[in-house]
């Protein structure tokens, strides 16, 4: 009888759960997996619209070799996105720890400079960074005029082109790192403060104590940042991809599905990525 | 003894030495973020004569306010503003308490399969907006509602709008820690589910509304990918009417050759930047401590 009741109870709650939680379910169906999926479908297929109805055939993987062999934007865009997200990724990470190392520091003004730091997050948006870019405001120095930046063009162009980028897309790297200093500020504040001066007894120096305890304990952080920055990237408005996506929405022979095949394509490219920074930046197992 | 100063001297030195290089470094960085909104603020006031004369980097020596006006006509101000503010405003509204109340749900019942999609509500997070845009246009358009501002409201309310992934995460954690006294304590007064989550969850949760509210606002208002395709071409944001500058200028004032004064120059573009982003920065001195230590607080890795 007593279990009974505590069953009627256990899925009365259940049944509330899924009522609270309902409303995501029904969302994800229509709004994400539907177009999700649906994307996928149309890439294997030719589709026609005909005043009978539309009229479809499957196609294989033809779209999808297709971007690769025929078309002469998609490669250059996929390249140019991907390596856009490759190398700003690792610089936002390292700056934005930095910084946070540095605003973790006892200074003054600590308030003032996070108010600075986070300041772009609120502002950045496709058209806003495009319209700085083209009117030159992003650059914030000539970087042809210093002895280092022409020391790197010498060089051949696939050793000095990260560096390179780096010193030309300078404040996009700031502008990006917003959220991410301030999270992992919020991360090196939960560290106990004791472990750095138990450390410091034992005789450790500041570049131990960064090696051994401070990175340690803000991987996750480190994980959870760089997941969060990679999708940022891959979403924002200006990359070059999505100008060719929607370019061919509305191909005559092909309206949409060739445009599903480019978008699924991208969607693997950043789910490759993603992966590869998971194995690299999970926590190990102490054997 | 007089060794022993010395070095205490000497580590007084160092220790300042190495707060001095703190303050330069952060300075430096700050005059970099800060250069592109210094640039933009001093070009927009720029005449066309200040524009070409290279001894002019910073102040203009003929200050105008012609480029704000041009600026102002061209972006329809009046009518993306506002576009822009019911765009924003409404998903806002509707994310914050679609995804407050789907965090209640798993935060707060045990229900089968939960594990599975929690882990589907994170995977969601990794899908590029670009991945699904064709064939949201694709279903908007079936819907009859592509061009409208459900297209934009309909997925914020189901907790499928920008980033909405963050928000339910943000909400778990927090609903998380509220006590399971409370609720017990109102079950015991005779308080059914939906009045505990309105009467007594909510009004504890201020500051995770209050986070949600603001961010979904900001990201509303600078999302342009999704809107652009999606509702762009009848209700035209601010950002929007940014993108498009260079075009409806050309269409507004056509070049005539040999008359510079209607040219478009980076005067004006940057002060139409500006002008898109003013709404934002005022949005943003006012709640700066809400944006900020939101973010501190969140404590997103929490799992």
């Amino acid at each position: 009888m007593k279990g009974l009741i505590i069953m009627k109870i256990k899925t009365k709650k259940a049944f509330l759960g899924y009522l609270f939680f309902s409303p995501w379910i029904i969302g994800f169906i229509i709004f994400t997996a539907y177009p999700f999926f649906y994307s996928l479908y149309l890439s294997f297929f030719n589709v026609r619209f005909k005043s009978t109805g539309i009229d479809s055939t499957f196609v294989g993987l033809k779209h999808y070799i297709y971007a690769f062999r025929g078309d002469l934007t998609f490669p250059l865009a996929l390249t140019d996105t991907l390596t856009n997200i490759i190398l700003s990724v690792p610089l936002i990470l390292i700056f934005s720890l930095i910084i946070a190392i540095l605003l973790n520091s006892q200074i003054k003004a600590r308030a003032f400079f996070r108010l600075l730091y986070f300041l772009p997050v609120v502002i950045i948006s496709g058209p806003v960074v495009s319209e700085l870019v083209s009117n030159n405001a992003a650059r914030i120095v000539d970087p042809g005029k210093y002895f280092i930046y022409k020391f790197f063009t010498t060089l051949p162009d696939r050793i000095s082109f990260p560096f390179l980028y780096m010193f030309d897309n300078l404040v996009l790297i700031l502008w990006f790192s917003g959220v991410q200093i301030i999270f992992f500020l919020a991360g090196l504040q939960k560290i106990n403060s004791s472990i750095y001066e138990a450390a410091k007894i034992d005789g450790a120096n500041s570049w131990i104590i960064f090696w051994k305890i401070t990175l340690p304990l803000i991987r996750p952080f480190i994980l959870v940042n760089a997941i969060y920055t990679i999708m940022e990237l891959a979403s924002f408005a200006n990359n070059s991809i999505n100008g060719v996506i929607t370019m061919h929405m509305f191909d005559i022979d092909k309206p949409y599905s060739y445009s599903s095949a480019l978008s699924w394509i991208y969607f693997i490219s950043i789910a490759i990525i993603i992966a590869i920074t998971y194995l690299l930046l999970k926590e190990r197992r102490k054997v | 003894m007089s060794k022993n100063k010395f070095n205490r001297y000497f580590n007084l030195r160092r220790y300042l030495n190495i707060k001095i290089l703190i303050y330069v470094i952060l300075i430096g960085v700050g005059y970099a973020y800060l250069y592109p909104m210094l640039y933009m603020i001093s070009t927009s006031f720029m005449s066309a004569e200040d524009l070409i004369n290279p001894t002019i980097r910073w102040l203009p020596v003929h200050p105008s306010l012609r480029n704000f006006r041009l600026a102002f006509d061209v972006l329809e101000v009046t009518k993306t503003f506002f576009n822009s503010v019911y765009l924003s405003l409404v998903p806002a509204i509707l994310q914050t308490l679609s995804t407050a109340i789907i965090a209640y749900g798993l935060a707060r019942f045990e229900f089968p399969l939960k594990k599975i999609f929690f882990v589907l509500v994170l995977l969601t997070f990794l899908i590029p907006t670009q991945t699904t845009l064709v064939t949201k246009y694709i279903l908007f358009s079936r819907l009859k509602i592509a061009g409208t501002s459900l297209a934009s409201f309909l997925p914020a309310l189901f907790g499928q709008g920008i980033k909405s992934t963050i928000f339910i995460l943000l909400y778990y954690n927090f609903f998380s820690m509220l006590p399971r006294a409370l609720d017990e304590a109102a079950e015991m007064d005779g308080a059914t589910q939906i009045q505990i989550f309105w009467k007594i969850m909510l009004p504890l949760s201020i500051p995770a509304i209050v986070t949600t509210f603001i961010f979904s606002l900001v990201w509303y208002w600078n999302e342009t990918l999704l809107s652009g395709l999606l509702v762009g071409n009848t209700l035209k944001t601010l950002p929007l009417a940014l993108r498009d500058f260079v075009a409806k200028y050309a269409e507004m004032f056509p070049s005539q050759i040999g008359n510079s004064t209607n040219r478009l120059n980076e005067g004006i573009r940057m002060a139409a930047t500006l002008i898109t982003i003013l709404p934002l920065l005022i949005t943003y001195l006012f709640l700066q401590r809400q944006f900020i230590e939101s973010i501190e607080k969140a404590g997103i890795t929490g799992e």
